[in-house]
């Protein structure tokens, strides 16, 4: 195996090259902070309307989870990615497949450096945004920001194996985007994204929890907002984990096959 | 048994002494899908791009691996590289099976696809040899060294700092030329490594492979249509047509076996009508009232001085111009000739031909 320093190398150019979009980056604030704020605002009229609670929210709470929210948005890539797949059909992953690193490993490298600045640069200001036009709740335990700070990772990490997946099926599909926007649709809404699980019909949260999607998004910010308290968290991060490493092995087993049939078959 | 190389300097010592490249009887066919017109139902054939191709690389060598579009060059490039696998025969390359091998042949074999990039598109240059060095594990000490040698001899320092988007396609070529090399490979492999590229450009990139390789003894493989790049970093010569080598050998045999005629062309002082020419060479045209002569000759019949020996016995020449035939039209003439392999110039004819092999 290559020394870590490979990756390492990797995620700190994809941070440093991400710092130099600065007019993307203000653009991307922007827009998450307006919307933010409509999102925000439909959510507290429905908590509103329905007497000043709803399913475990407060207005304080549905704000926070908003706010966090718009601030994972871009260091998960809720929107998908395509280069892996657009390497795929222009020929071009027969360049990473020569490189001495394994080629997921290199992309997950390449991902966490820019999760990493999109974290810093378009995370942050959001929740300042909504500090203070909302207010934020919280959490009072440090422990919550340690345990939270670990469930993003993992749903960083899961995030980017479901959409690697997405990307590899390129291997086969000659056009992946409509199996990407089906796919968005699905992991925007069973990953509490757009509005919380719990707020979900049962039916519909039974179907979310048994999938990886609410690792992506519901489960960091329950932990960062300290909305769950971090030593329940801690099972979250666990079921995250496994996630990891189910979603971990079957991608890395669909590349193995789809280098395969690329090796078959010709590119 | 394979003799080393006489041609390198220092080769590589710990490569061991498995040829760089093996490759027996190879083939690889491809299932192509077209619909017919007016048909619904999609018709599948094969097409054969590579056809038992048999060819043995040494250590150190030089090779340039030409052919039209279309006849088997980069699918035989990439069954080398391990990204395709062979339908039948097999491939060895330094020793290695390309395919279930393909990681650890990357850290002793430099590619370059003259189409494709393998550097960091919005990032400075530099920093894609960061992140290269890093996966070859080398040293910020080694890596220094290299760079160094390698931003002097590709004349790399003006953008080394640049992101690569922004550098142009000469510059971007000896970018990735430096990225493939930066490992100091022990096999470089390049699939049409001047394509696009301008005279100068081209003619800096051939001077430094040709230095590098005289400095390390790498073994060079290369694609490519120009006959420029063989003829300035390659010995040996390997036509491909239709899949297989329809000619091996070195590109003086390769001129001879063809025996194209060559063109003079003399200015000389004073006008003249004709020329006595001697056997072998015949005037072609006479041009700007007997100025210019355009004379015909076979390599193989007679040499330039002995030409011009008879020439300068008769008239002044103020000036001359020699223009050999272009790879294509010698290429052309294999694939005229088809598959089989003329006297004295076909690899199985005449074993002792390669300039290697005492």
């Amino acid at each position: 195996m290559p020394r870590v320093s490979a990756y390492w190398s990797v995620a700190r150019a994809s941070f440093r090259q991400y710092s130099t979009y600065r007019m993307a980056t203000a653009a991307g604030v922007f827009t998450n902070s307006v919307f933010g704020l409509i999102r925000a605002s439909i959510l507290l009229a429905a908590i509103h309307a329905a007497g000043g609670e709803l399913r475990g929210y407060d207005a304080l709470q549905a704000a926070t989870y908003v706010w966090l929210g718009q601030a994972l948005l871009a260091p998960i890539e809720a929107f998908g990615t395509r280069e892996i797949s657009q390497r795929v059909h222009q020929g071009d992953v027969a360049v990473d497949l020569l490189r001495p690193t394994h080629l997921l490993g290199m992309f997950y490298a390449q991902k966490l450096g820019r999760a990493g600045f999109l974290l810093l640069a378009r995370g942050i200001p959001p929740m300042l945004v909504g500090a203070v036009l909302t207010g934020l709740a919280l959490p009072s335990d440090p422990l919550s920001y340690l345990v939270g700070a670990a469930c993003l990772l993992l749903a960083i990490t899961v995030a980017f194996l479901g959409d690697a997946m997405i990307n590899l099926a390129s291997f086969w599909l000659v056009e992946t985007r409509g199996l990407s926007v089906v796919y968005m649709a699905v992991m925007n809404l069973l990953s509490g994204f757009l509005i919380p699980i719990a707020w979900f019909p049962d039916w519909l949260a039974a179907i979310a929890r048994a999938t990886p999607f609410p690792s992506m998004v519901q489960t960091p910010i329950d932990a960062l907002s300290g909305r769950i308290p971090p030593i329940e968290a801690l099972a979250l991060l666990g079921e995250q984990t496994a996630w990891a490493l189910v979603l971990t092995v079957a991608a890395v087993l669909m590349l193995r096959i789809g280098v395969r049939s690329l090796e078959v078959q010709g590119g | 048994m394979i003799t080393s190389p006489t041609s390198t300097t220092d080769s590589p010592a710990a490569a061991g002494d498995a040829p760089a490249v093996v490759l027996d009887a190879l083939r690889r066919d491809f299932a192509v899908r077209s619909r017919r017109p007016g048909s619904l139902r999609r018709e599948r054939r094969t097409v054969r791009a590579v056809d038992d191709l048999t060819l043995t690389v040494r250590r150190g060598e030089a090779v340039g691996f030409v052919g039209a579009n279309g006849a088997g060059k980069s699918t035989t490039i990439k069954m080398m590289t391990g990204i395709l696998r062979p339908t039948s025969g097999s491939v060895s390359v330094l020793g290695r099976e390309p395919v279930p091998e393909r990681r650890h042949l990357a850290r002793e074999i430099g590619v370059v696809f003259g189409q494709r990039s393998q550097l960091w598109w919005d990032l400075p240059l530099r920093e894609s040899y960061r992140i290269l060095a890093a996966m070859h594990r080398l040293t910020d000490s080694a890596r220094e060294r290299r760079l160094e040698r390698l931003v002097e001899g590709l004349g790399l320092e003006e953008f080394l700092d640049r992101p690569v988007r922004q550098l142009s396609l000469g510059q971007r070529m000896r970018g990735e030329v430096a990225a493939a090399l930066l490992h100091s490979p022990a096999l470089v492999v390049l699939d049409e490594p001047t394509i696009g590229l301008d005279m100068v450009s081209k003619e800096g990139l051939r001077r430094f492979l040709q230095e590098d390789r005289a400095e390390r003894g790498t073994t060079l493989f290369l694609t490519t249509h120009d006959m420029g790049d063989v003829e300035r970093l390659c010995e040996r010569i390997a036509v491909v047509n239709h899949g297989s080598v329809a000619f091996d050998g070195t590109i003086t045999a390769f001129r001879e076996h063809l025996d194209s005629p060559r063109e003079l062309i003399v200015d000389l002082a004073e006008p003249r009508e004709t020329l006595a020419l001697p056997a072998g060479a015949a005037t072609d045209a006479v041009e700007a009232e007997g100025i210019r002569h355009r004379i015909r000759f076979s390599g193989t019949a007679l040499t330039v001085p002995a030409l011009l020996e008879a020439i300068g016995a008769q008239a002044s020449i103020r000036d001359l111009a020699l223009t050999e035939p272009a790879i294509e039209d010698l290429v052309r003439q294999v694939y005229a000739r088809g598959k089989e392999p003329a006297r004295g110039a076909g690899p199985g004819d005449e074993p002792d031909q390669g300039p290697d092999r005492a």
